[in-house]
């Protein structure tokens, strides 16, 4: 079973259908009990960063994360869900991330259309399982306005330019987080899910 | 780079496509699902349902249409007609649906911008604009919006309202030219460019293709960030890879499929 949890942020209909697609096993769940069972974990997000920390800790799901984070089991963050595992972010200079990892989240130098919204290609900064069979340069679908700055940079796993470089992966053996949306990237993105299920499956 | 979108719109009907869209291996060219997954084969970069049914009781074959696209389709998919309320921006939402377009709703009630803003963030909320020129000059404003599919004028300038949604919380414009839809003469260029310019969120030109030029103009001269697109895919004169091909030939930035 992959747990998809759900802090009630955004569309997560569409990532079940994802995961559903590549022969995963997705449940939909905000119960904090569910990690354990789980054999990997998709942090979704959509919408605010302080509404959305908020929520987490609401609902007793920031500390099953942050455990199951520092377990090394395999973990998929999208889009929000990259962001609020780093620090802070310009959006909410008052609210405090996860902190998983060290860094702030930046908005886009203004002076071009924001949110950063539609296809852009990927350049892969490492050799992840998460990317098999997925050449570096591969389009996938955005829409955000800030972008996470990992304090070490060897996290970086993909890299995006938007008139700015900035950092559009992230990953570390079986965990990995991506500011793009795969469940609606069509044959890259259904190719990152089904590389996640079959990373769940070795690992369980 | 970001990549110019190509987005095929489909005018639905009490759960049908309208008019039938002429592809020959096609197995029911009349159903939405079905043309949907051809355009996303194709590489279209998004699909648009546009429900144009006009009794309300009919509309929950939409929501079964906009599910059933949403389980094989793994692209953006926005829904626009018919959506008045939160509630229904939730259905579809709940159905599968990515973005949701309104039009008229949001100029009887600007709130509602706000209300989607608030309960989905601006990426699912594009707001449509129809507009038509008042000057005699071709191509010149200022222009106005107008409702009920085109039929009603409302006073208002288009590039203020554009301003107004955005700050609102829209995260998309979808913008049709009455003077120029249907005609096959191109895209209303000076209008796509004045709104583009006057917001900094992205510009869905749409009315006026004809050839794959017109996308092309729409894109660079028009400034906008995607084309919408019906007739020349639906009746076969293009599919969706040749529109793609077309503007990489040109240099404009679009997705590798």
């Amino acid at each position: 079973m992959i747990l998809i949890v759900d802090y009630g942020a955004g569309n997560l209909r569409s990532v079940v259908r994802g995961l559903e697609a590549v022969d995963g096993e997705p449940l939909l769940s905000s119960d904090p009990g569910k990690f354990a069972e789980a054999d990997g974990v998709v942090f979704p997000g959509q919408g605010s960063f302080e509404t959305a920390m908020e929520k987490l800790r609401e609902l007793n799901l920031e500390e099953p994360l942050k455990e199951h984070l520092s377990s090394g089991r395999p973990f998929l963050g999208i889009c929000l869900g990259l962001q609020l595992l780093f620090d802070s972010s310009e959006e909410a200079p008052n609210a405090e991330g996860v902190g998983a990892f060290a860094g702030p989240n930046r908005k886009f130098q203004p002076g071009k259309k924001i949110p950063h919204l539609g296809w852009n290609s990927v350049e892969w900064r490492q050799n992840s399982p998460f990317f098999e069979d997925i050449p570096s340069g591969s389009y996938f679908y955005f829409v955000h306005s800030y972008y996470p700055v990992p304090q070490n940079a060897d996290l970086i796993a993909g890299v995006t330019d938007y008139e700015e470089e900035f950092c559009s992966a992230i990953a570390s053996d079986n965990q990995a987080a991506v500011q793009f949306h795969p469940e609606k990237s069509q044959k890259a993105g259904l190719q990152l899910l089904s590389n996640f299920v079959k990373i769940c499956k070795e690992n369980r | 780079m970001l990549a110019k979108r190509i987005i095929p719109c489909l005018d639905v009907d009490g759960g049908r496509v309208v008019k039938g869209v002429n592809f020959v291996d096609i197995r029911d060219a009349g159903d939405p699902v079905e043309v949907a997954k051809r355009y996303d084969e194709q590489g279209a970069d998004e699909v648009t349902f546009l429900d144009i049914t006009a009794s309300s009781d009919q509309r929950e074959t939409m929501v079964d249409v906009v599910s059933r696209t949403a389980d094989q389709v793994f692209i953006p998919l926005t829904v626009g007609g018919g959506i008045r309320k939160v509630s229904d921006m939730q259905r579809m939402l709940e159905a599968g649906a990515d973005k949701i377009s309104i039009n008229t709703a949001a100029v009887q009630n600007p709130e509602l911008v706000d209300e989607g803003f608030r309960f989905f963030g601006s990426q699912c909320i594009v707001v449509a604009i129809d507009a038509r020129s008042h000057s005699q000059t071709k191509g010149e404003g200022p222009w106005e919006v107008f409702t009920h599919g085109g039929r009603t004028p409302t006073g208002i300038d288009a590039i203020e309202w554009a301003r107004e949604i955005e700050q609102r919380g829209a995260g998309e414009i979808l913008l049709t030219s009455m003077d120029c839809d249907g005609t096959k003469d191109g895209y209303d260029l000076p209008l796509t460019r004045a709104i583009s310019e006057a917001v900094s969120i992205p510009v869905i030109a749409s009315g006026g293709a004809g050839t794959l030029h017109h996308l092309y103009e729409a894109l660079t001269e028009g400034k906008a960030d995607a084309a919408l697109v019906a007739s020349i895919f639906h009746f076969g004169q293009h599919t969706v890879q040749e529109a793609h091909q077309y503007l990489q030939d040109r240099n404009v930035p679009v997705r590798d499929v």
